[in-house]
């Protein structure tokens, strides 16, 4: 084990103003439960789950109330013990529409809880154990919520020789990743030894930024007397470099082809909380029910990273965090620069929700978009190494196809076009329009195809 | 002198070669096209507004000569175009009604919550992908004028935060109905008086909490119709819907209506 520098420096990327320290210092801290949780179907990529519950069910603490329903998707359990009020249709974080039970949580929380048995990892088989991540339903906790038990088994032709772990939270604001491998390097560890059997014994990096001394030194003594050929890499202080892509780069130097996942070139990545998870699944049975969430920004009174049930709504978080101050202007699901603006309170974490950040006017800038006044700033932060102003503007007149052309679907929405943009132009935005139409039109041109086949 | 008659023999020599080269070519190369596609592009309105699925009224007016589309499809035109597109194709005329757009939503800034301020681009699919929009009621108009931006006629436009269609200019070609991000646009008859204009079928006590004029479901209108045997409403959830096959005429239903979200026609002049 060893610690080294990341030696490849992506293109392009920004340096926005992080404000980590107004939670950095606060230990992860577990909330009282709340009277009610909202629990989403729909909470990681692909297929939302399918509900096995209705209304007026009584259901214990892990029990399965969502099933995985088709094969990129994850089952969905309940973190409390509780009845079902409701199944209804509400808002998530991104402001879509799915399913989720309205757990009334029990005052009597001493039932059993309903926990997948114990596994021990050294003696289990590369089958139960990822059947085991299938069955907690863990997804990456990152931001995305890709199903880990996919990324986990990779093609048969394909073989895993990197596995990237994710510490890098290059989101400003955000500290749940930073707090989890301070306080739980060796839960981290012990998922690493998981996933390096699951994988069948690939190289182990992990990718943590420079800003974070104390977590590398937390895993440096975590992994201390690992085996095989782990190193921890520390990347230099940029945004965005936790994403995927760029951090395969930074670490391991390969470029993710066009359209293609990280194991083309060989890599799986994971996000350090979704690590712990798994370990967790493994040797305790516990299914991902729980996580950190980094309450911040100035609009609240006292910053945290809380431990909550997954369904808290974010009402109940923020009390627990002593309420918001006056003038909140706006809260953001998620960091700052890809985090979704939410409507109201009454929308509930998911597996995802790594923050929940509360902006006063002070900090929140109405702006008016101008014209571009073609500065090229976009260019050389795109990280993709796209034109966002070409783009924006082939977006503004409706032409699509010239986005296309242009490499739209590349883009990976990081906002760092958006982020320097001196005519403060919605580049980011337009980008995320021309790829949900094309995406709508390849949708209707399948559809199409399968209708006329029959 | 000699270099002039010289010169006007070349030109005239090579004049007389191209005009023969010109009858052979137009003899031996010319394209055969079916001359009843001239006289139905002639027949078509010429407003090229796509509603017929094809690129313009050329397209079309080709297309119905190969025999891949129906007579029928041009809304703008209505009867008398479709009369004449049946007699140059030689096949029965099919009578249509002519159709207009209705946006089926009446909750203004000051009726509707909005639940947030949106600052980005001003394009309702873009707004709705923001957080699923601000308006609070996530069935009603968004008011960013997708369907005004589309429109060939400039039919509609976006009052206090709501699209409202003209009725006198709306040609029905049915583009705004594709564009609109919340699928609450349809088009129904021109002579129907009566609307309901409210989208949302999800229980009354969640739309009064967003809406000051949603539709509560409440069957008040069908029984002042005259009853459920009268058949001029349907429901679908919470949500009542006028049936366009026998639209109501009475024009005091709109008065009657606790919710105020029936309409009569006098909505759609808008006077632009």
């Amino acid at each position: 084990m060893k610690t080294v520098n990341s030696a490849f420096k992506f293109h392009g990327g920004v340096h926005p103003q992080y404000n980590k320290d107004l939670a950095a210092s606060k230990p992860i801290e577990a909330m009282p439960l709340p009277q009610q949780l909202v629990i989403s179907m729909s909470q990681h990529l692909g297929a939302p789950a399918k509900c096995l519950v209705k209304k007026g069910d009584a259901v214990v603490k892990g029990q399965l109330i969502g099933e995985r329903n088709g094969f990129i998707s994850v089952p969905v359990h309940a973190p409390v013990a509780g009845t079902v009020a409701a199944v209804e249709q509400r808002m998530g974080p991104a402001g879509g529409w799915a399913d989720a039970v309205i757990l009334d949580v029990a005052e009597d929380q001493s039932a059993a809880p309903a926990f997948l048995p114990p596994l021990d990892w050294k003696s289990a088989s590369r089958e139960d154990l990822l059947a085991r991540v299938n069955d907690a339903g863990i997804c990456g906790m990152g931001g995305a919520g890709f199903p880990s038990a996919v990324k986990l088994n990779p093609p048969p032709d394909k073989h895993c020789e990197y596995l990237i772990l994710n510490g890098a939270e290059c989101e400003p604001y955000l500290t749940s990743d930073y707090r989890t491998m301070l306080e739980r390097a060796d839960r981290i560890r012990a998922g690493v030894e998981i996933m390096r059997k699951i994988l069948n014994g690939p190289a182990v990096r992990i990718a943590v930024e420079a800003n974070k001394p104390d977590a590398i030194k937390a895993l440096e003594k975590a992994f201390a007397d690992i085996e095989g050929n782990v190193e921890i890499v520390v990347l230099p202080v940029l945004y965005p470099q936790g994403s995927e892509k760029h951090q395969i780069y930074a670490t391991v130097k390969r470029i993710v082809p066009e359209g293609a996942l990280p194991i083309a070139v060989g890599c799986v990545v994971e996000n350090v909380g979704t690590v712990a998870a798994i370990a967790d699944a493994v040797e305790k049975g516990i299914p991902l029910t729980e996580r950190v969430t980094t309450v911040s920004g100035d609009g609240v009174v006292e910053p945290k990273n809380v431990l909550a049930p997954i369904g808290t709504r974010y009402a109940d978080l923020v009390a627990f965090c002593g309420g918001e101050k006056d003038g909140v202007r706006k809260v953001i699901s998620g960091g700052p620069m890809m985090g979704f603006n939410v409507p109201h309170l009454e929308i509930a974490t998911t597996k995802t929700t790594s923050g929940l950040l509360f902006f006063t006017s002070a900090k929140v800038f109405q702006y008016t978009s101008n014209a571009c006044i073609n500065c090229g700033r976009c260019v050389r932060a795109c990280p993709m190494q796209l034109n966002p102003a070409f783009i924006c503007s082939a977006v503004e007149s409706n032409d699509i196809a010239a986005a296309q052309k242009m490499d739209v679907m590349d883009c990976i929405e990081c906002g760092a076009c958006s982020f320097g943009c001196p005519a403060y132009r919605d580049i980011t935005q337009n980008c995320r329009r021309a790829k949900a139409s094309i995406r709508a039109a390849a949708a209707a041109a399948k559809a199409k195809a399968a209708a006329a086949a029959k | 002198m000699t270099a002039i008659i010289t010169a006007i023999l070349v030109i005239a020599g090579i004049g007389a070669l191209a005009a023969l080269a010109l009858a052979i070519a137009d003899k031996y190369l010319a394209v055969q096209e079916d001359p009843r596609i001239g006289l139905a592009t002639a027949a078509l309105p010429g407003a090229n507004c796509g509603g017929c699925g094809f690129a313009g009224c050329a397209d079309y007016a080709r297309a119905l000569v190969e025999g891949t589309a129906a007579p029928g499809a041009c809304a703008p035109g209505g009867d008398a175009v479709n009369a004449e597109l049946a007699k140059i194709l030689g096949v029965a005329a099919t009578a249509t009604e002519k159709r207009v757009a209705l946006v089926k939503c009446c909750g203004t800034r000051s009726e509707a919550i909005r639940v947030g301020d949106y600052n980005g681009i001003c394009d309702c699919s873009a707004a709705a992908a923001t957080a699923g929009g601000d308006k609070g009621c996530r069935f009603g108009c968004l008011g960013y004028g997708a369907c005004a931006n589309v429109c060939p006629k400039h039919a509609i436009s976006i009052t206090d935060g709501l699209a409202v269609v003209d009725k006198r200019l709306c040609i029905g070609c049915g583009k705004c109905v594709s564009v609109c991000p919340r699928k609450l646009i349809e088009l129904v008859p021109a002579s129907a008086t009566i609307h309901v204009l409210c989208n949302n079928p999800v229980r009354g006590p969640e739309v009064t909490k967003v809406c000051g004029v949603g539709c509560i479901g409440c069957h008040l209108c069908e029984k002042n119709a005259g009853g459920k045997e009268a058949n001029h409403f349907t429901f679908n959830g919470f949500l009542a819907k006028v049936n366009y096959e026998n639209p109501p005429t009475d024009a005091t239903l709109a008065d009657k209506c606790p919710r105020k979200c029936i309409r009569e026609d006098a909505h759609f002049e808008t006077g632009n």
